[in-house]
């Protein structure tokens, strides 16, 4: 017979083997490696913490009772897996985009970061668990009892007093050592997970065992077991139809809303295609579960007495045939059910009371300031650990208080109906847009107060806390406010009952509700995004910037996230926005990531209520209103889906028009640059068919006449020819195909040169030069410089309006560059035309004679290909221009 | 005394070919080769018909065709603008600002002396 304190060894080995596991995944997280930790096997091994210590034993207790009742269990988490799971992917979608600690976290952040909400949903969690986590430790005394009956030593036994609470203790110290290592409760807890999947894989392989022992042991096979069963009163169908249905619907919804499934199913998820493995595989582990629940059932009540609890039967029928080594697997199952389930609520539990209760008004009391000074870090990972201590402790306590009677064995589903509270205001919120906050108030409250009066009270049995009076007679004498037959719904089971109405007042409630409250713009935005999580990229209407210190930010953000994390992820998103540094402007993208970010450490609502302390004004912008106020879900979906690609498509469109402006200009340049040239070849033109169909026509002309037209049309042929060689001069030095041919020669020179080709013509202009200072050794395009001076020339010829017309040319060196400056002695360029001389077909005055104001024009492009430059210089008493040339051409030459 | 045409245009060459012409068939051409003073030139004139050009110096002929039209003693008389922008955009902006007859450089001798002829017909 296995002592009781070989049963302590091995449980401590066992645990000593949990907390290896769990160490070694997470070391092997930390590295980074350990794929297999982020497998969809171990997801769905996870989500066996459904089957607790309660199906463990209690499946075939409830068998032995009441026959196939307890399939339920498992065919609503089944139906869930199989049919619902468009909505488990949709929770595990929208608990990644918004970085959702929990399901309070969930229902809270869908209604606008309602904290009210948050802490009315952890509130009923704890109360809906507590019982729960009592149950775990009951379970877990009642086996070792189990052992101790058995044993030889009863002395030896432990009180059960003592079992639970040393077992509480200890799951307390696994739970904080793992579950509180990570602030972050979005960063998954990759040790407990793995310690969690291990658990799962002993609880079968125990059950399994123990069933194949049954049938092949103790029945002697398949068709003995069957005929064993076939005698029993298991076969017996002897459960109505409301209660088969109403229990599956109940177990299903409490798949969805028990905060321990939920941190499994939605935080603990590491990729949302586990889902798929998961939705068959978890179906498979659950039928494999309830395989043998049947026959171990119909062999214990065959073979063991009377007075043995069939809730023990697993363990019982393998200690009573002497198998000690299947005996303590057997117990190995049980506890590993019990201890899973406990470390899992504990955590998720915690997170919430951490979260919506301790944080909020420890942040309330120490107000803003403390965001900033206090070790907000180290604060909620105390009210962390602390939580779980104490919500271990409550199961312990409620343990304690109920004595661990029967009372106890139908807590299970009593904690179902309670968390099924939450279905209609969670299903609602990622389905609905009109659902409200006040709507899932509502609901929550009167499904819970319902929940609370019609089955929670009575099941401490029967005048331990609602007295006989009420349940016979009704709160206040009322006879339909009998706590198990409200509105006269007599007759009925009192676990449907309680759902029935529950639910349905609930429901009601949430809709009715949700139709008559207006919802605020921040509870629709959230619920865009919940709703139509698929569509959007993951943001939320959030802070408007530009008020919000950066640096506070950042010091609060070390204080939660942690110094090395907190800066990385400021410098990323400085980066992101192209700056250096780790302050980011802060800007409405980078505080809602922000509030994310934090949200995974202590919640949605705490987040945006830190952050709002910080950033401080409306937590809504105008453009979130303006949004709001668009009554066409479709349009804001649409817009929110698009507001990324559109921003995109702003900067492109406006590069776009500059472009198009640009292009829009030089079009019209060319428009008026075709327009001036067509002009100035028209005029020409104009003349010389005048004249020439005048020679032509006329035969009365007299010589002198004749010869007159004949030199105007000679005139004006040459002058569109000089227009064309202009043009075409100009548009080779414009188009930059110009090659510079460089040769060397003093200035000199080439002055003499341009003087000369300028000279003839009308009028007389004297030309002042100082030689002594052109003696200078130019190395350039020489032909083309002598073509700048050559028009400078000729311009004063043409245009210098003094009687005795005069140009003075000086020349003088200023470091590298060479200056020649052309002076005339007339009137000059008026200081409003001075700007555009060099434009094209600008002429000043009403001269014609024969330019078509390109000259200017191939001067300033001649230069500018000769690295110089020519300017008009004001001030100088006639038109004075300066032509300025860089003489590293000429060093670089010599 | 024949009738009288003023000539707005500041092209020399054009301006004595255009005489030539219109002497020839017996008008008296005026002409005014600048664009500031030549409505002023127009009041003190009162030609049968006005010949303008579109690029004028000081003035653009538009405007001055504008400011004619405006003016209740000038508004009926015939003018014929000539332009060297042969673009259908100075076409428009000619009628818009009222022009008899609208003509585009280079001209036939035959055509102008026609369209003159037939403004003051008209």
């Amino acid at each position: 017979m296995p002592t009781l304190n070989m049963l302590v060894l091995v449980c401590l080995l066992y645990v000593v083997l949990l907390f290896l596991v769990a160490f070694a995944a997470d070391r092997a997280a930390l590295r980074g490696r350990g794929k297999w930790l982020r497998s969809p096997i171990v997801y769905t091994l996870s989500l066996s913490i459904y089957c607790t210590a309660w199906t463990f034993y209690g499946a075939v207790g409830f068998a032995a009772r009441s026959g196939l009742e307890f399939v339920t269990i498992y065919l609503g988490p089944t139906l869930v897996m199989i049919g619902w799971w468009w909505v488990l992917r949709k929770m595990v979608r929208v608990g990644q985009a918004q970085r959702i600690t929990s399901i309070a976290d969930l229902i809270s952040s869908r209604y606008g970061k309602s904290n009210t909400l948050a802490v009315f949903v952890t509130l009923l969690a704890v109360v809906g668990t507590t019982p729960y986590i009592a149950l775990q430790l009951q379970s877990v005394t009642l086996s070792f009892a189990a052992f101790a009956e058995t044993g030889p030593d009863t002395a030896q036994a432990m009180s059960r007093q003592a079992t639970a609470f040393w077992l509480a203790l200890g799951l307390a110290l696994f739970t904080i050592l793992f579950g509180t290592r990570n602030l972050d409760a979005n960063e998954r807890h990759h040790g407990v997970v793995m310690a969690i999947a291990l658990e799962a894989v002993v609880k079968l392989f125990a059950l399994l065992a123990v069933g194949v022992f049954v049938v092949w042991g103790l029945a002697g096979g398949v068709s003995e077991t069957l005929a064993r069963i076939d005698a029993s009163e298991i076969a017996e169908w002897n459960v109505s139809g409301s209660r088969w249905i109403g229990l599956t619907a109940l177990s299903a919804a409490a798949f969805l809303c028990l905060p321990r499934m939920f941190q499994v199913m939605v935080v603990e998820n590491e990729n949302e295609d586990h889902l798929r493995t998961a939705a068959w595989a978890f179906p498979a582990y659950l039928m494999l579960m309830s395989l043998f629940v049947v026959p171990i059932a119909a062999v214990g009540l065959d073979l063991l007495p009377k007075s043995t609890n069939p809730d023990l039967f697993v363990l019982s029928l393998p200690l009573a045939e002497g198998r000690e080594g299947l005996a303590i697997l057997s117990f190995l199952g049980g506890f590993s059910s019990a201890t899973s389930m406990v470390i899992v609520a504990a955590i998720a539990l915690s997170t919430m009371v951490s979260n919506h209760i301790v944080m909020p008004i420890w942040l309330n009391m120490t107000g803003g300031n403390a965001v900033i000074s206090g070790d907000v870090r180290q604060v909620a990972l105390l009210a962390r650990r602390l939580s779980i201590a104490g919500i271990v402790f409550l199961g312990y306590l409620y343990f304690q208080i109920s004595g661990g009677g029967t009372a106890l064995a139908k807590i299970g589903l009593v904690s179902f109906a309670g968390v099924a509270q939450f279905l209609p205001a969670m299903i609602g919120g990622l389905f609905w847009r009109g659902a409200t906050r006040t709507g899932a108030l509502a609901g929550l409250l009167i499904g819970s107060v319902v929940w609370l009066y019609s089955l929670f009270l009575p099941s401490f049995g029967a005048s331990m806390v609602l007295s006989e009076d009420i349940m016979q007679n009704g709160l206040l004498g009322l006879s339909w406010l009998r706590p198990q037959a409200l509105f006269g719904a007599e007759g009925m089971d009192p676990l449907v009952h309680a759902v029935m109405w529950s639910m349905l007042l609930n429901t009601s409630g949430f809709i009715l509700f949700s139709l008559l409250s207006f919802p605020k713009p921040i509870e629709r935005l959230q619920g865009a995004q919940f709703v139509n999580v698929y569509d959007h990229s993951p943001t939320t209407g959030g802070w408007t910037g530009g008020l919000a210190q950066t640096e506070d930010l950042l010091i609060m953000a070390q204080r939660i996230m942690g110094g090395s994390q907190a800066q990385s992820f400021f410098a990323r998103a400085a980066e992101r926005q192209g700056i250096g540094g780790y302050l980011p402007e802060p800007s409405p993208d980078f505080l809602q990531a922000l509030e994310r970010e934090l949200s995974g450490s202590v919640g949605g609502a705490a987040a945006h209520a830190m952050v709002g302390q910080i950033v401080g004004g409306a937590s809504v912008s105008v453009e979130d209103l303006m949004a709001v106020a668009d009554e066409t879900a479709q349009i804001m979906e649409y817009s929110n889906r698009l507001e990324a690609k559109s921003t995109e498509l702003t900067r492109t469109a406006r590069q776009l028009r500059e472009a198009n402006e640009k292009l829009t200009q030089l079009s019209r340049q060319k428009d008026a640059f075709l327009s001036q040239v067509s002009h100035e070849l028209r005029t020409p033109m104009t003349s010389i068919r005048a004249f020439s169909e005048i020679l032509r026509d006329s035969d009365a002309l007299k010589p002198a006449e004749s010869s007159k037209y004949a030199s105007v049309i000679h005139d004006e042929a040459i002058r569109l020819t000089r227009l064309l060689d202009d043009l075409l001069d100009l548009s080779v030095l414009e188009s930059g195909q110009v090659s510079l041919n460089v040769q060397t020669g003093t200035l000199g020179d080439l002055l003499d040169r341009a003087a000369a080709s300028a000279a003839g013509g009308s009028g007389d202009l004297e030309i002042r030069r100082k030689r002594g200072d052109e003696d200078i050794v130019l190395s350039t395009d020489l032909d083309r410089l002598a073509q700048v001076f050559i028009n400078l020339i000729a311009n004063a010829r043409k245009y210098c309006d003094a009687n005795k017309p005069s140009l003075t040319i000086s020349t003088r060196v200023a470091g590298d560059t060479l200056l020649v400056d052309f002076i005339d002695n007339g009137t000059g360029i008026p200081t409003d035309k001075q700007g555009v001389i060099f434009e094209k077909f600008s002429r000043i005055g009403d001269t014609k004679a024969g330019g078509a104001g390109l000259g200017l024009a191939i001067c300033r492009e001649i230069m500018a290909r000769l690295g110089g430059q020519v300017t008009y210089l004001p001030g100088q008493g006639g038109a004075a221009f300066r032509v300025i040339l860089p003489l590293q051409e000429r060093l670089a030459a010599q | 005394m024949g009738r009288q045409v003023l000539l707005i245009e500041d092209e020399p060459n054009i301006i004595e070919a255009i005489r030539f012409i219109l002497s020839r068939d017996g008008w008296d051409v005026k002409t005014h080769s600048n664009g500031v003073d030549a409505v002023d030139a127009v009041r003190a004139r009162m030609p049968d018909v006005i010949i303008l050009d579109v690029m004028l110096p000081g003035k653009s002929g538009f405007d001055i065709l504008t400011e004619i039209r405006g003016d209740a003693a000038l508004a009926q008389m015939p003018v014929l603008m000539l332009t060297a922008r042969g673009q259908t955009k100075d076409r428009e902006m000619a009628e818009r600002a009222g022009a008899s007859h609208y003509m585009t450089k280079p001209f036939s001798n035959a055509e102008i002396l026609e369209t003159v002829r037939q403004l003051v017909v008209t």
